[in-house]
């Protein structure tokens, strides 16, 4: 396609035809209206003139007979100006006047009519031509009769400037819209065209890319701005598979490589069947971690993508706390610590119960694990938990609080991540994926959870909008 | 017990059918849905066991048709898709209990053998005994022999639970479903916490324990005199 082409065939350019064509139109129509109107306007004058005229000379010859009316009308054709007047007999002999060289016939018919004449002090050559008059036959009493007109020159002029004026305009209007609508579509398929380049190259998988912005303001910007924000989230998203694939092929073929070589070396070296059943029980074993480890990553990867929203439903968080602190309070008392639960009023939410209660279950389930008996061996007080659902403005507030070691501010984030288990807890069972499912959980529901300092001790706590995730507005 | 294995996995079925018979049960296969509808409207089986993905007719529309019929043969489901929501979709299906692949066989034994006892009539007794031991379902009292046991609202569940299918292995994960009602795994043996607290209420200072451990697969409350 030519560049001109292209030009033509764009949105822009089309809407600047029908408009240039409906613009044009209306021009046309008004100038035409105009025109018709001052000639309709102007004819109307002389027809009014022409009367009075008619009226007061016919008043002159009824009252002071024909001759009277000779002089007068004599002495006003002797005036400069458009004004034509003719007297004549029945016969067709003139007696006064300015007028000469009408059509025959003229004055036979009484009432208005348009015709040709010659002034009468205009010599009957050729430089002189023809004037138009539109003019009045009275038949008098006595059988004279009296002619009078008014040159319709200026009415044909003024006629003729209104319509060329019209075409005028009219060509003009249809070369600026033009010129205007070229200048408009180049402008607007430069940066359409722009916009084509980067998706172009975004789709060859150049993911970073963005679209440009003007800083206008205006449509394409913020259609640039919502497909930058797409691109933004497709490129997270694509990140994160990149590193749950990444993350699965180092977390799970560890534990992978693992069970096989306790398989390879029961097969080189054990004796007995006893040594036998051993090594298979701990691959069972071994199987079923990495079983929990899987589901574990299936459901974070599942709360990640949202489809977990359809399931939500209205709840009270307090409910859960309870219910969940309550699985744990014994595995809790049994280490030495004492769980509390403290959620006395009701809290109303939104969300997918079962998801939250294991949020919720995992955060404890960590603090028990890493909180020891005694907080600190000098002053003896005892280890402590403690779950809470509060309500703070729109916000819901599930926190865990323990009396552990807590996790030093810098790790922190990072402790969030997937598979990121940090250096002191290498000893403790677990796939490490605790903290990013209760994290996923919370993003879900348009929360998030922070890890913050319980002075001494970790403060989990998970955020959330009271009414459920909120769907992104344009 | 006759049981019917409808799996698509040739080797999985074998497997399944080799297992049940080694334990005393009666096992046929089937290897697609057409074959274990027909199968199943056939044969006098006690369980069905249903893989939710199956060639022909799926899963879920072998129990459908099965419903539609009148037969009321109680049918597990088993199925890779192992979220709630997939969960809800197949007990609403007509599916009485549901297990996620991968499962272990002594789960998938101790959930058909409920489903078979369930068949049987469930108990609606207001009174569970086991041995010296009573549960009123009703005032909600629990007592051995003559002395009365107070137990917490969850333990009394608890108990209520395993004494409903007593003579029968409960697993964690079965407890943990109809006792508190969770389909996620805790990670750490929250439930063994609670037995062991439950035990210490009901069997300690008797001669004759009531409540056993039984190794690899779970719990049973059993009367141990019989």
């Amino acid at each position: 396609m030519t560049a001109l082409g292209k030009l033509f065939r764009t949105t822009t350019f089309k809407l600047t035809l029908v408009y240039l064509t409906v613009f044009a139109l209306f021009a046309a129509f008004l100038l035409g209206y105009f025109a018709l109107n001052t000639r309709r306007l102007i004819t109307e004058q002389i027809t009014d003139t022409v009367n009075a005229e008619i009226t007061g000379l016919s008043e002159q010859y009824r009252l002071a007979g024909i001759r009277r009316l000779v002089a007068v009308v004599d002495a006003r054709a002797r005036r400069p100006g458009s004004s034509l007047y003719l007297v004549t007999t029945f016969a067709g002999e003139s007696l006064a006047g300015n007028v000469t060289s009408l059509p025959p016939g003229t004055l036979d018919n009484p009432g208005w009519t348009e015709t040709a004449y010659r002034r009468l002090d205009e010599s009957d050559t050729a430089d002189h031509p023809e004037h138009r008059a539109l003019a009045r036959v009275f038949q008098l009493p006595g059988g004279f009769r009296l002619l009078v007109g008014r040159d319709l020159d200026e009415r044909d002029r003024l006629y003729k400037i209104v319509l060329s004026a019209g075409r005028w305009s009219i060509a003009i209007v249809i070369v600026l819209g033009l010129a205007g609508g070229l200048f408009v579509t180049r402008r607007v398929l430069r940066r359409v065209d722009a916009m084509t380049e980067t998706t172009r190259t975004i789709m060859q998988g150049d993911l970073g890319g963005r679209l440009p912005v003007a800083g206008t303001g205006d449509e394409l910007d913020r259609l640039g701005e919502n497909l930058n924000l797409m691109l933004e989230r497709i490129e997270a998203l694509m990140r994160g598979l990149k590193e749950v694939s990444d993350n699965i092929a180092h977390d799970l073929k560890t534990p992978i490589t693992r069970l096989r070589n306790r398989a390879e070396q029961a097969l080189r070296s054990a004796k007995d069947e006893t040594e036998y059943r051993a090594a298979l029980e701990s691959t069972i074993e071994e199987s079923d971690g990495l079983i929990r480890t899987f589901n574990a990553l299936l459901m974070i990867a599942r709360a990640e993508s949202g489809q977990a929203r359809e399931n939500m439903s209205e709840f009270d968080a307090a409910e859960i706390v309870h219910d969940v602190g309550e699985l744990y309070e014994a595995l809790a008392e049994e280490k030495g610590i004492t769980l509390k639960v403290e959620a006395d009023a009701p809290v109303p939410l939104r969300g997918n119960r079962e998801l939250i209660s294991q949020a919720l279950a995992n955060l404890i389930d960590n603090s028990i694990k890493y909180t020891e008996p005694l907080r600190n061996a000098g002053n003896g007080e005892p280890a402590k938990i403690v779950v809470r659902a509060l309500s703070e403005g729109d916000r819901i507030m599930l926190t865990v609080a323990d009396t552990g070691p807590g996790i030093p501010e810098a790790d922190r984030a990072r402790a969030v991540e997937r598979f990121v288990r940090l250096e002191q807890s290498r000893s403790q069972p677990g796939s490490g994926l605790g903290l990013s499912l209760a994290s996923a959980v919370a993003r879900l529901h348009g929360g998030e959870l922070t890890l913050a300092d319980n002075h001494p001790g970790l403060k989990s706590v998970i955020a959330l909008p009271r009414g459920g995730p909120v769907q992104i507005a344009g | 017990m006759r049981l019917l294995v409808i799996e698509d996995d040739r080797d999985a079925a074998d497997y399944l059918v080799k297992a049940f018979r080694e334990v005393g049960h009666v096992a046929d296969a089937a290897t697609d849905g057409d074959d274990g509808l027909a199968m199943a409207l056939g044969g006098q089986y006690d369980v069905l066991i249903v893989d939710r993905m199956l060639p022909k007719l799926d899963g879920l529309a072998v129990i459908g048709a099965l419903r539609a019929k009148g037969m009321e043969t109680p049918a597990l489901i088993l199925s890779a898709l192992g979220q709630v929501d997939d969960r809800v979709k197949g007990l609403r299906a007509g599916g009485d209990d549901y297990l996620p692949k991968p499962y272990s066989f002594s789960e998938l034994l101790a959930r058909v053998e409920v489903l078979a006892r369930r068949r049987g009539g469930r108990s609606e007794e207001t009174m569970l005994r086991v041995g010296d031991l009573k549960l009123d379902r009703l005032s909600h009292q629990v007592h051995r022999g003559e002395e009365e046991i107070s137990l917490q609202p969850r333990e009394f569940r608890l108990l209520e639970y395993l004494m409903q299918h007593a003579g029968q292995v409960v697993t964690r994960t079965m407890l943990l479903e109809n006792v508190w009602d969770y389909h996620f795994d805790p990670q750490t043996n929250v439930i063994d916490v609670h037995i062991s607290r439950l035990r210490s209420k009901i069997d300690k200072g008797f001669s004759q324990p009531l409540l056993h451990t039984i190794r690899g697969a779970g719990y049973m409350i059993r009367d141990g005199a019989r």
